[in-house]
């Protein structure tokens, strides 16, 4: 059985992230890999990843409240791929008392930290692991202002850092899911199948 | 990452922002504490405004763009993005609310057109436009003049929901009937449609409009906001319908799990109870030619 990966359905752009998961299985050859909204606790079953979309992370921490998927999240045992919203979720801790933080990643994040849509922005940035830069779209994007010593720093511009790695997991504060480069998708993939 | 490099303002930019917000519900509001209730009921963004459009009716005359004074105060007020409406066609209004740094601007049917002939060029601009549609050429027109987002018009401040389902019926009924045309009969049914048939064969080819679309004028009721999600709407504007509610808390509440539950009538009967009165609601029939808000603008 190939590689099964979700997508959680609850706010956001949801379908650009499916898109994005089939666009790297389809690169890396993996013709039976399968990708599936989840909106319930039991839709995570058998998931070898998780994404978890860009949206307003107000709305999305409290969706997963509602639907009984804080628990499930926070115990999840493969890889979480966060962009955004996401990324604030993810973190440790965030400068918003209504984001209820799923605590995988240790560090601390902060909201809109380049300030409104007019401050949103699109620039190739350096990654580490990609030979090339990368085209990266910066959406009332987040950052992180510390990370812990078992969080590794993918990349890190003049404002914070913007992409980190634990274990499984990765997190940004970029879109890879919207333009077309596949290549972030590839390295979250190949992590989670060497099982590191 | 070269400083010099950053680009502002794209295509890209402003669609994706528009993505963002799907699944969600914008909600319209009038002051700093309707924002903070819209917030914390897990509302994607706000609509800043002078006056909910049922208002807007009530005191007739000219409705314009709202004092920036009270859109500052709305902005100051949430973390999540403020949208506020101009008039259409006054690109002015426009420029004075990119400068305020509103994260999308609404050229609005609900308040008095400034220009009967154009819209606003909204490629000219940084910050993404949301515009109204009743049907597949007009989207498409205001997507090719540069719109990040659709709305179905509907017919906004009357709590009756029946035009906003006409109109979501016209664009997905459109895009269906047009599945498996040639080229050639799609590029036909542009000239009838008035609508650029590049952005027609891509519409067809996409299956759906190829910025996101949202459904809006009229919604009242959790369930009325379910219809519009199950008509293929990417998320829903609320305007009056909160806040002429008896209880715009709950009410605000319930339609947003309303929308993430749009296909679950068990969720959609839960969140439906004691929300008490909904906004009284006109019978579009009886509105006078002049009063209908969607005929502006096409």
């Amino acid at each position: 059985m190939g590689v099964r990966l979700g997508v959680l359905a609850l706010q956001g752009d949801v379908s650009e992230h499916i898109q994005g998961f089939e666009r790297a299985l389809r690169v890396m050859g993996e013709a039976d890999g399968a990708v599936i909204p989840v909106r319930k606790p039991r839709d995570l079953e058998g998931l070898h990843g998780l994404a978890i979309p860009g949206g307003e992370s107000t709305t999305i921490s409290r969706l997963i409240g509602k639907n009984g998927l804080f628990e499930p999240i926070a115990g999840f045992d493969g890889g979480i791929f966060a962009t955004c919203a996401g990324m604030v979720l993810v973190a440790d801790r965030v400068d918003d008392p209504r984001v209820r933080t799923l605590g995988l990643i240790d560090m601390a994040v902060q909201r809109n930290a380049f300030g409104r849509q007019r401050e949103s922005f699109e620039a190739d940035i350096e990654v580490r692991g990609l030979e090339r830069p990368y085209h990266a779209y910066f959406i009332r994007a987040p950052v992180a202002r510390e990370v812990g010593n078992s969080v590794e720093v993918l990349a890190e511009i003049p404002a914070g850092i913007v992409a980190v790695r634990k274990g499984q997991h990765m997190a940004l504060s970029f879109h890879p899911e919207l333009g077309g480069d596949p290549r972030i998708h590839v390295m979250f993939l190949e992590h989670l199948f060497t099982g590191k | 990452m070269k400083l010099e490099e950053l680009r502002f303002g794209t295509e890209l930019l402003k669609r994706g922002f528009a993505s963002m917000q799907k699944g969600g519900v914008i909600m319209d509001v009038v002051n700093a504490e309707q924002a903070r209730i819209a917030e914390d009921a897990g509302a994607v963004a706000v609509m800043a405004l002078e006056r909910v459009p049922a208002d807007i009716r009530k005191a007739g005359g000219v409705a314009r763009m709202a004092d920036p004074a009270i859109i500052l105060e709305i902005m100051d007020a949430v973390s999540i993005p403020v949208m506020a409406k101009v008039r259409i066609g006054h690109f002015v209004e426009a420029q004075i609310l990119e400068s305020l740094g509103v994260d999308m601007i609404d050229e609005s049917e609900v308040l008095t057109p400034a220009d009967e002939e154009y819209h606003i060029d909204k490629k000219a601009f940084s910050v993404p436009f949301v515009c109204g549609a009743r049907d597949l050429g007009e989207a498409l027109r205001r997507i090719h003049e540069g719109a990040a987002m659709i709305r179905t018009k509907g017919e906004a401040g009357t709590g009756n929901v029946v035009e906003a389902v006409r109109h979501m019926r016209n664009i997905m009924g459109e895009i269906r009937a047009l599945q498996g045309k040639t080229p050639q009969e799609i590029t036909s049914r542009a000239r009838e449609l008035e609508a650029p048939p590049d952005l027609l064969l891509e519409t067809v080819k996409m299956g759906r409009l190829p910025v996101v679309n949202f459904s809006a004028g009229g919604i009242a009721t959790p369930a009325d906001a379910a219809l519009m999600m199950q008509m293929g709407a990417d998320g829903v504007f609320v305007g009056s319908g909160i806040f002429h509610s008896g209880n715009p808390e709950k009410m605000a509440r319930a339609i947003v799990e309303a929308v993430n539950h749009y296909d679950d009538p068990k969720v959609i009967a839960e969140v439906s109870k004691g929300l008490g009165q909904p906004m009284k609601g006109i019978d579009v029939h009886t509105l006078r030619e002049d009063e209908v808000l969607q005929y502006r603008g096409r």
